[in-house]
């Protein structure tokens, strides 16, 4: 048929209607930093039309690209300027008033998420910085599609623990401030180390300053269709071909991301950014990056091996990505975020997966301890203690990683949280009760890693 | 502008007959057809061409959904630049 293999055809009609694949996200980055202003009034009003004339025909220009090209994309979202950087200009401002225009400017254009309520304090706080991390939790309580995100170390600047401190404290209060609605607000809330500045994934989106005004990025999927097609290998198949099958697929999956984002960008009269390579999984069946490593040969993630799997997953998404895109960025690898991946679901249900054991693969993976549900009674000095376990991984191994938990307040070990849609759910996972509470109070600064003599 | 139409399922009398009849209804021109039974499933795959369609592609997809319906299978209407950007480097 024409130039197009039959079986070629079969595979991608496969992938997208029994294999779950899709493009996951389309993500319009816009910058806020024309929107400063020191009246808080005149700055929301700016946000509002700024955010609301940019990305106008967003929705309808990518539901457009879904139908005519057959292609499923799932969400629309905006990733916005840190807005701690725009309360610098502003002393007496509200933060919480920035995100309720965020909220209402992202409601109007008709997207599922926008990110970007924020800050960069890897060194240090600037003006309004303080103002906006202690507002977060108010923020995500009174607003219902902004997600936060605060970058606290990198590799190059080392781990701001005065804000790792601040951190543990502002988790664990954005959960107990919406504990009538599954503690959501901590779901919204994610703590970097070497925050990705064109990330499209949610919640951990924002606008970096680098980044042009405006400009579309777009996130991949497709943990199924990895899956599906390492079941096709026998069991005897060396791991030489386990990563060559990934890579093929991976490179397949983001073939179809970049189609999007030229589509999108051209059509939407913005540069197109990046493709996020990430296998990111959903809470249904077969959608689970947790799936591939079994099917790799693990009787269930978290059992040893799962460290090792996952690197060589990761390693073969990036490069069979890499080849298909002519820019990649963000986070691009494989997500395990427990709430949002079936395979993670159960591991986590059965005790296969333990919260350290995550810890370590978070080492060799794309982001962090993602989606973890923990113990309603975990003290603010213990989250403060992981964000800093796992920022130093981020900052050690130069990569991202990253923290969002939530504290299930009012509930124990045994009991689940349940957020609906992507969000899924998760089993409360148990972490060491052991106080780090002098280490954490200290505060200052871990100077950032030597580059060279690594061992 | 050209497509993939696939129709997968059990089958039946007159499918390629049912297809090719909306796509001269719409005025849909058929460049290619092949055919084949895999494990007991009818497979069918046509390319086609869109660029004299006398409709936008929500009233195709919702035509298409509708004889794919009646005739109980799997009816996917994809772009062909989505099979050259995924297999063709």
């Amino acid at each position: 048929m024409s130039m197009i293999n039959t079986s070629d055809i079969l595979e991608t009609i496969g992938m997208i209607t029994s294999e779950n694949l899709d493009v996951r996200t389309v993500t319009m980055g816009i910058s806020l930093l024309d929107c400063a202003d020191p009246d808080p009034k005149k700055a929301c009003e700016k946000i509002y039309n700024k955010i609301t004339e940019k990305a106008a025909r967003l929705v309808p220009v990518v539901e457009k690209i879904s139908t005519d090209y057959g292609i499923p994309i799932i969400n629309k979202r905006i990733s916005v300027t840190p807005i701690a950087m725009l309360l610098a200009s502003a002393p007496t401002a509200d933060p919480v008033e920035y995100a309720k225009a965020l909220d209402r400017a992202a409601k109007a254009v008709g997207v599922n998420f926008i990110g970007g309520f924020g800050a960069l304090v890897h060194k240090g706080f600037s003006a309004g910085d303080e103002r906006l991390i202690a507002s977060i939790p108010q923020a995500l309580a009174e607003t219902d599609i902004v997600c936060s995100s605060v970058n606290i170390g990198s590799t190059k600047t080392g781990i701001n623990m005065d804000a790792v401190k601040l951190m543990g404290g502002v988790v664990r209060k954005a959960a107990e401030i919406t504990a009538d609605n599954q503690c959501m607000g901590a779901a919204k809330l994610v703590v970097f180390c070497n925050a990705p500045e064109d990330n499209p994934f949610m919640a951990g989106a924002f606008h970096g300053v680098g980044e042009p005004d405006c400009v579309v990025h777009v996130g991949v999927s497709g943990p199924g269709a990895v899956r599906a097609a390492l079941a096709k290998l026998p069991k005897d198949a060396p791991l030489d071909e386990v990563a060559e099958l990934v890579k093929r697929t991976a490179f397949k999956i983001t073939r179809m991301g970049q189609l999007v984002g030229n589509l999108a960008a051209k059509e939407l009269g913005v540069p197109f950014g990046i493709v996020d390579l990430s296998l990111a999984p959903t809470p249904a069946v077969g959608d689970s990056v947790a799936n591939i490593l079994e099917e790799m040969g693990l009787e269930s993630c978290g059992c040893c091996g799962t460290t090792a799997a996952l690197a060589l997953l990761n390693d073969a998404v990036k490069k069979g990505g890499v080849m298909a895109s002519n820019h990649v960025g963000g986070l691009s690898g494989a997500f395990i975020p427990v709430s949002e991946d079936d395979g993670m679901i159960k591991a986590a249900r059965c005790g296969s997966l333990c919260l350290e054991k995550l810890e370590a693969m978070t080492a060799v993976c794309s982001v962090g301890i993602d989606m973890v549900v923990l113990p309603g009674d975990t003290p603010a000095e213990v989250i403060s203690a992981l964000i800093a376990d796992e920022a130093a991984i981020g900052m050690v191994n130069t990569k991202t990683t990253a923290v969002r938990v939530i504290p299930a307040i009012g509930r124990k070990a045994g009991e689940e949280l349940d957020f609906g849609g992507l969000l899924g759910y998760a089993p409360i996972m148990p972490i060491s009760t052991y106080s780090p509470s002098v280490f954490i109070n200290r505060g200052g600064r871990i100077p950032a890693p030597l580059q060279a003599l690594k061992n | 502008m050209k497509a993939v139409i696939t129709v997968v399922g059990k089958d039946t009398v007159g499918v390629i007959a049912k297809v090719s009849a909306v796509c001269a209804e719409l005025n849909i021109n058929v460049e290619d057809v092949t055919q084949s039974i895999m494990q007991d499933m009818f497979c069918m795959i046509m390319l086609v061409n869109l660029s004299r369609c006398t409709q936008d592609m929500d009233a195709v997809r919702a035509r298409f959904a509708a004889i794919a319906d009646e005739m109980g299978m799997e009816l996917h209407i994809t772009r062909e630049e989505v099979f050259d950007a995924m297999h063709h480097i």
